[in-house]
């Protein structure tokens, strides 16, 4: 089914699910509670899968029957009873409002500072209403002409089930079913995600993100994402969301993978605003991700963005493995935590081709009690002769409580490599806010304004449509930071 | 338009100003001269607002207002300009973006409309000609890698973009050679303006040779200790400070 026709069917059985007053049985569409084989082939049948992928799916969960949780990372939080979660719930069955009445008026007052469009803040926030076909008839436009491109853009299960040669060749081809234990559970319990192919030489006509922002409110628990750059091919594709979502799963293990082949690039943004938790460190969403790309190919590029803002723990480490001679990895990322957030992040480069290079360039911004940890890894093999690295970390701290850590790790076996770290880590300084204050510049604002400026490099990097709103949200993470 | 009566400043439990009192009237150009430790910068501060300068006695009235119940950003939004000794630098924000955000601020406060960027752009480039303000000035990062000079010319730029009431200018000279302080002065001149009421803050006479007040203050031992005219500044010059002080004020 094309997307613009799932959309559309999608918005009809929304609409048709609220005039009847929920009427479905709700219990049909859930997993039961906890994680068993049953659990996967539950998934798997709901999703209607072909046998091989049910086969995949529970050889990832036998493997992880077998695995430990990390313990590595400097975050803390209680331990997960993995027993007393659902794996698989039907997202469609949020109820839906009938008004933006019905909001929280605090996230209405977020989507309004962030500059939302109206029609876009009520497809967020889950209000049925007429506008949401707009984006039907945006997804229609889309669809065309992605298809006169040849660019393949569906939902994972669609690919599974339409182009299921690629999704063999590709899925668990660069994060292994065996990576990691949070890795290995998404791949056995996966429910969603985006699959992208783009053919030989072509450029991708637009970057992949209206679509998925406004359907954002149906992202998975467990999402699975791969892009494929073919030959001499370019996409962008963002991801995420600047506005705030609440959502009811704490855990989140998405996976990411990008294949990048001769002189084909990719660019991935991520803009991420999950629920962090109250103020006092209650709640908020545990977020456990593997992204990884793979630069296959010779003089491939792999650029990745992110901006952190949300979720109550963030384990992520966006990484490019530089297989093709003269290949390039970026990582340019901006990390904020504030109140009890703990974040944990940061990027491996792992250096296998001659002339290989990458760049880092990392910020992270800590204010209230919270942790910021920037982990790298800068790996270069035997083989990678001329090998460049240059790695930037800087750190912001906001008031006194909060802590910032930078751990990298560096490894050289050949001579030749030229690997470059600096760091540097500065306080907002009083007579900077006062500076602003006297020109009539309020305190959150000016918070606001000086952090900008300090992820200025990192936010250049953002396609134009979204820098604008992540320099808002910026702004808004810290609101109330200086007392 | 400014009365300060009585005003006794702590920093940090330390008693700087002694009791201060000061009247300036729109459209006039007072200075203030003094030696170092005299407490110059602290009145600037105290007028602009910043924290840690507690006031401990006395009074300052701005326009019949009780200008100390006022944040340092609502006193801006209320005309008050201080144009620093020593200028902040702000990595990664542009000059011309600190300048339309700042703007825009103090109108937002007073309730008028934003100024949208192209609006803002042409008033900046006009007003930074007149400055020696170059173009790629306005596009670096705010006072970032800028000179003595060009820092202090970019507090004068922000003076004529904010159009303020009262200006006080603490030490706008220091650090200047004899063609920047030029540049800086004839800046401050284009400014006078019968509504306007500024206040020049310096160690030095020189700056008074181009900037010519209406009346001098000497400010020693948190006190104004002698006041005059302008040509209180040439006795100044030629006596010293020391020669004043021994006075009876």
């Amino acid at each position: 089914m094309s997307i613009a026709a799932e959309t559309k069917q999608q918005v009809a059985e929304i609409g048709e699910k609220y005039k009847y007053g929920f009427v479905t049985d709700i219990e049909m569409d859930m997993a039961p509670r906890g994680l068993s084989e049953d659990t996967v082939r539950f998934i798997s049948a709901k999703k209607g899968e072909p046998e091989w992928m049910l086969e995949w799916r529970l050889g990832a969960f036998r493997r992880w029957l077998t695995m430990k949780e990390p313990n590595w990372a400097r975050v803390h939080y209680p331990k997960i009873d993995y027993q007393n979660a659902f794996y698989y719930a039907a997202p469609k069955n949020t109820p839906l409002k009938q008004s933006l009445d019905e909001v929280d008026p605090k996230l209405l007052e977020t989507y309004k500072k962030l500059g939302i469009p109206l029609h876009e803040q009520m497809a967020l926030a889950g209000v049925a209403v007429d506008a949401v076909f707009d984006s039907v008839s945006v997804a229609t436009t889309f669809k065309e002409k992605l298809n006169e491109a040849g660019v393949i853009f569906c939902p994972i299960s669609e690919a599974i089930r339409d182009y299921p040669d690629l999704v063999k060749q590709y899925l668990g081809s660069v994060v292994p079913v065996t990576d990691n234990f949070f890795a290995t559970l998404n791949a056995a319990v996966f429910s969603d995600g985006t699959f992208v192919y783009v053919p030989k030489g072509v450029r991708c006509p637009m970057e992949l993100s209206t679509y998925f922002r406004i359907n954002a409110s149906e992202t998975g628990q467990f999402e699975r994402t791969i892009i494929i750059a073919d030959e001499g091919s370019y996409v962008s594709y963002l991801e995420g969301c600047t506005a705030p979502k609440r959502d009811e799963n704490q855990l989140h293990a998405a996976v990411v993978e990008l294949v990048a082949l001769d002189n084909a690039e990719i660019k991935y943004s991520t803009v991420q605003n999950w629920y962090p938790g109250d103020e006092n460190g209650l709640g908020g969403i545990f977020n456990f991700v593997t992204k990884r790309g793979d630069c296959r190919g010779k003089k491939s590029k792999i650029s990745w963005t992110q901006v952190e803002t949300g979720s109550a723990i963030t384990w992520k480490y966006p990484s490019c493995i530089l297989r093709g001679d003269e290949s390039v990895g970026e990582f340019y990322s901006i990390a904020i935590a504030n109140n009890y957030q703990q974040a944990d992040t940061g990027t491996k480069m792992i250096h296998l081709g001659a002339n290989t290079r990458s760049r880092i360039i990392s910020k992270g911004i800590s204010a209230g009690k919270a942790q910021n940890t920037y982990r790298g890894l800068v790996s270069v093999y035997g083989k990678a002769k001329n090998a460049r690295n240059y790695t930037q970390c800087d750190s912001l701290l906001i008031g006194g409580d909060c802590g910032a850590h930078t751990v990298p790790y560096i490894e050289s076996r050949n001579p030749t490599a030229r690997i470059e770290h600096e760091a540097t880590t500065s306080k907002i300084a009083e007579d900077q806010l006062f500076y602003c204050l006297q020109r009539g510049i309020p305190q959150d604002e000016a918070v606001s304004l000086i952090v900008n400026g300090f992820c200025r490099e990192v936010l250049q990097q953002l396609p134009m449509e979204f820098a604008v709103e992540a320099q808002k949200l910026v702004g808004i993470s810290l609101e109330g930071s200086v007392g | 338009m400014l009365d300060i009566k009585n005003l006794h400043v702590s920093v940090g439990g330390k008693e700087i100003l002694k009791g201060l009192t000061l009247s300036i009237q729109p459209g006039q150009v007072h200075a203030i001269m003094g030696p170092n430790g005299s407490g110059k910068s602290t009145l600037s501060y105290v007028l602009a607002g910043r924290a840690g300068y507690d006031i401990t006695e006395g009074s300052i009235t701005y326009n019949g207002e009780d200008l100390t119940a006022l944040k340092p950003e609502e006193r801006a939004a209320k005309g008050v300009f201080l144009a620093m000794q020593y200028p902040v630098e702000i990595p990664g924000v542009t000059t011309m973006t600190f300048l339309k955000t700042a703007l825009n601020s103090q109108r937002r406060a007073r309730g008028e409309p934003d100024l949208d960027a192209v609006s803002v752009l042409k008033q900046v480039r006009a007003k930074a000609k007149l400055l020696n303000v170059s173009e790629e000035m306005l596009k670096r990062a705010l006072n970032v890698g800028f000179s003595g000079g060009e820092k202090k010319r970019l507090e004068i730029l922000q003076m004529s973009v904010f159009e303020p009431k009262l200006a006080v200018l603490d030490e706008t000279d220091s650090g200047l050679d004899i063609d920047a302080l030029r540049v800086v002065a004839e800046g401050v001149n284009a400014l006078r303006d019968p509504s306007r009421a500024m206040l020049v803050i310096t160690h030095y006479q020189r700056l008074l040779d181009y900037i010519v007040p209406d009346r001098i203050h000497v400010l020693a031992g948190g006190r104004i200790v002698a006041e005059g005219g302008k040509e209180l500044a040439l006795e100044l010059e030629a006596k010293g400070y020391e020669h004043i002080l021994k006075e009876p004020a």
